[in-house]
């Protein structure tokens, strides 16, 4: 259970995030959308601490996250970042199971876990486990990205757009995967994601931010009867807009 | 040239030793400190600025300034907490080279560590690092390529500089290269240059396949390259440990020795006849600075070495009086001694080696000049040449006053160029060192003093206070020379070295065997 209370991050004079309170329950996934700067990614980072707020709380299951040192929040805390990021002196296995390995775990463990999970992002371990990252195609490194931030099997996730390098097929079979280990593992997700498809097949419930501030939070459901305003309606309207261009053009086409 | 070439292992060792014992250090000091100044910003001018200031500094002040400083320390660690430090040998040098290394390891570090892509420390954060494990895990791997590059800059410079160790008394290829230059025997010198200059091309290339080895992430070439470091450590180390046990065996007289032709031969001349007559082992220390060997002695870092009584009074003492007499410079420079620095003279050799003005012998007669009061009146009409330090040495100074010189124009030269130029007629007047061998062998003549004016320099044998501890009977065995080598003789066997290219060491034999 993550809970966000009045979170405020300030950067000079640009406010990336307003007073933000929302409840992500355990086992529930939250889907962050909105524009491009509108402090997705901020939140996220504050959820785990790596930036700090300027003001308001953060509670995980309860507690404050400022009661423990930062590090051990964040090795219970798989976290996949927009830029991936991931460690180019190190090869892929390595990557994946580098919070295993400041958690101690024992090798043997480590290297079934990191097989386990390569698999799972459809990268055959014999093949990919001793690659250098810089060996790999963007959604590769993302995959790789996602495993690393499920390795030390965290019960709460933070994704910033961890598909968005993909292929749409890749993207597709992962987005369905996810959906089966999230519920097989009842976890706890924050996803953040500027495609509003994959927010609505996604989430439990949508957030949408604008400016930092919370506009609307609800199922996906309640989100289509009943948007908060034009915009958050426009926003919810292109999956739609984008599957009537898609019958229009079967349409047109002789058979 | 096989004759030198005996000597290369043990000089390459030792070089060897001062180098990567420097670099190390200077590795373990720097990178920390560039660490710090990462995290620390308000660190950086500070620490950057010394640095950088330590590099300006000449590396042979800096190598040669060590040793009153360690003087200074040994004095207060020994009555502090009974720690003897020797001021003289490896650790004055280790000190200067390692700081020396110092600049471009931690500039290295820190435009390194700089240069590790935010997202990726960020990252480090992100997947439950400590600030020290996103330190040992992510950014030094990231920055070592440009780390090792600063280290390889480093060790560059420190097995060129380690040449300089010579003079403050840590054996290294600058003892090819110090006497070499001083007795004109270029096979040494070209010996030592090229022996440095290879071995910092082996360590450069064997460094740059580390850099290249972590850049590429070939564990294969840098593991190469670091067994191959690895393997110079612990021979050098295997080779200290062995040259300390079996000195450790039994105490060694040290003797030094400045950086001219007769020091060489005085210096082998003492230690054979200690080794003679004591029957215990004698070493000798080469090519140090002028007070670098006074301030060793004092130390008890050596504890013998010849010195001249003109010298501790115009340096040492730093007396510009006019003095009386030889007998009464003699008698207060050998009271200044034991009073203040507890050092004794085991007998003065017999000559004095004085700064004397010479002339081809031709040129004297034809002008009529026999003293340097004759000189006064053609001086206008005549060039003087003097080596580095001559015209602005005391002596220069009492020559123009007291005998109204003033030549027509002077010229500071190397020494060994000085009796050249008289020879060839480029100048006609020198300030010669009267025990030269080339005084007789290019037939000049030295004009006499008939003033007074230049202090004498009677070479004495100083003896250190352990002296008699590390080799009873040493004193004695020194006190049998007393007297023994006039002004001709000393000429005659710096001439042997100089001239006709004889070791040191076997010039010095023939006259031990020669004497009754
Ligand atoms: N480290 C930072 N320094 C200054 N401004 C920042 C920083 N990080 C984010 N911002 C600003 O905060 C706002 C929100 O950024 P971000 O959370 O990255 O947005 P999103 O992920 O929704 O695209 C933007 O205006 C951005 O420019
Ligand atoms: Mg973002």
């Amino acid at each position: 259970m993550i809970e966000l209370r009045e979170l405020t991050r300030l950067y000079g004079d640009t406010v990336a995030v307003d007073r933000l309170s929302f409840r992500v329950d355990a086992g529930e996934t939250l889907v962050l959308v909105g524009d491009s700067g509108c402090g997705k990614t901020t939140t996220l980072k504050m959820i785990n601490r790596l930036v700090e707020p300027s003001s308001g709380q953060i509670l995980v299951d309860g507690d404050d996250v400022t009661s423990v040192p930062g590090h051990l929040l964040r090795r219970r805390i798989g976290y996949a970042f927009q830029a991936v990021g991931l460690f180019p002196h190190m090869t892929v296995s390595e990557n994946v199971g580098v919070t295993p390995r400041l958690l101690g775990w024992e090798r043997e463990r480590i290297e079934e876990r990191v097989d386990a999970l390569l698999r799972r992002v459809e990268l055959e371990p014999a093949d990919y486990r001793g690659r250098w990252p810089h060996e790999l195609s963007g959604g590769q490194q993302q995959r790789v990205g996602i495993a690393r931030a499920l390795a030390a099997e965290p019960e709460l996730l933070l994704l910033d757009e961890p598909f968005g390098a993909l292929d749409p097929l890749t993207r597709d079979r992962l987005q369905r995967w996810f959906q089966g280990l999230r519920r097989e593992l009842s976890l706890t997700v924050v996803f953040v994601t500027h495609d509003m498809v994959e927010a609505l097949l996604i989430g439990d419930r949508i957030a949408v931010l604008r400016a930092g501030r919370l506009v609307q939070v609800g199922r996906p459901a309640e989100l289509l009867r009943a948007p908060a305003d034009d915009r958050v309606a426009e926003l919810l309207a292109t999956p739609r807009r984008q599957s009537e261009v898609f019958e229009r053009l079967l349409a047109r086409e002789p058979t | 040239m096989s004759e030198q070439l005996a000597l290369l292992p043990g000089l390459l060792t030792a070089h060897l030793q001062l180098a990567l014992v420097a670099l190390a250090l200077g590795t373990l000091l720097s990178v920390p400190t560039g660490v710090l100044v990462t995290r620390r910003r308000s660190l950086e001018p500070g620490i950057l600025g010394v640095a950088s200031v330590l590099q300006t500094i000449p590396s042979l002040a800096l190598l040669a300034i060590m040793v009153p400083l360690l003087a200074a320390l040994g004095g207060f660690t020994a009555s502090a907490f009974g720690v003897e430090l020797r001021s003289i040998g490896y650790l004055p040098a280790i000190i200067a080279l390692t700081l020396y290394s110092v600049l471009p390891i931690l500039r290295n570090t820190v435009t390194g560590i700089e240069g590790v892509d935010p997202a990726l420390s960020e990252a480090a954060r992100g997947v439950g690092m400590t600030d020290g494990e996103r330190l040992r895990r992510v950014e030094l791997p990231l920055a070592a390529p440009v780390i090792v590059a600063g280290v390889r800059t480093a060790a560059v410079w420190v097995v060129g500089t380690a040449t300089l160790s010579t003079p403050v008394g840590a054996p290294s290829l600058g003892n090819y290269i110090f006497s070499g230059l001083q007795t004109r025997n270029t096979t040494a010198v070209l010996v030592g240059c090229a022996a440095a200059a290879l071995l910092a091309l082996f360590l450069d290339q064997t460094i740059r396949l580390l850099e290249s080895g972590a850049a590429a992430r070939s564990r294969r070439r840098w593991g190469a390259a670091a067994a191959v470091l690895l393997a110079l450590y612990a021979y050098t180390g295997a080779s200290f440990v062995a040259g300390r046990a079996s000195a450790g065996a039994r105490p060694v007289v040290r003797i030094g020795a400045k950086s001219f032709t007769e020091q060489y031969i005085l210096s082998e001349m003492l230690a054979l006849q200690l080794r003679r007559r004591t029957g215990g082992p004698a070493e000798i220390v080469p090519s140090l600075g002028s007070t670098v060997a006074f301030d060793a002695l004092r130390a008890g870092d050596l504890d013998v070495y010849v010195d001249y009584s003109g010298t501790i009074f115009a340096t040492i003492m730093k007396r510009t009086d006019p003095f009386v007499s030889r007998e009464a410079v003699l008698e207060q420079v050998l009271r200044f001694l034991a009073d203040e620095h507890g050092i004794e003279s085991a007998g003065a050799l017999g000559f004095q080696n004085t700064y004397a003005l010479g002339m081809r012998a031709d040129r004297a007669a034809q002008l009529g000049v026999k003293t340097i009061s004759d000189l006064t009146g053609a001086a206008g009409t005549l060039e003087i040449g003097g080596d580095y330090e001559f015209f602005q040495r005391v002596e220069w100074k009492a020559l123009e006053e007291r005998y109204g010189l003033a030549f027509a124009a002077q010229r500071s030269m190397d020494p060994a160029l000085m009796y050249e130029a008289v020879r060839a007629g480029d100048v006609d007047v020198i300030s010669a060192f009267s025990t030269d061998g080339r005084i007789a062998a290019y037939d000049l003549v030295l004009l006499e003093d008939d003033r007074g004016v230049i202090p004498p320099y009677d070479a004495l044998v100083l003896t250190g206070p352990a002296l008699e501890e590390r080799a009873p009977g040493a004193r004695a065995a020194l006190g049998a020379l007393e007297g023994a080598i006039d002004e001709a003789t000393m000429q005659r066997l710096n001439m042997a070295v100089d001239a006709e290219g004889r070791s040191p060491e076997s010039v010095a034999r023939a006259f031990l065997d020669g004497l009754p």
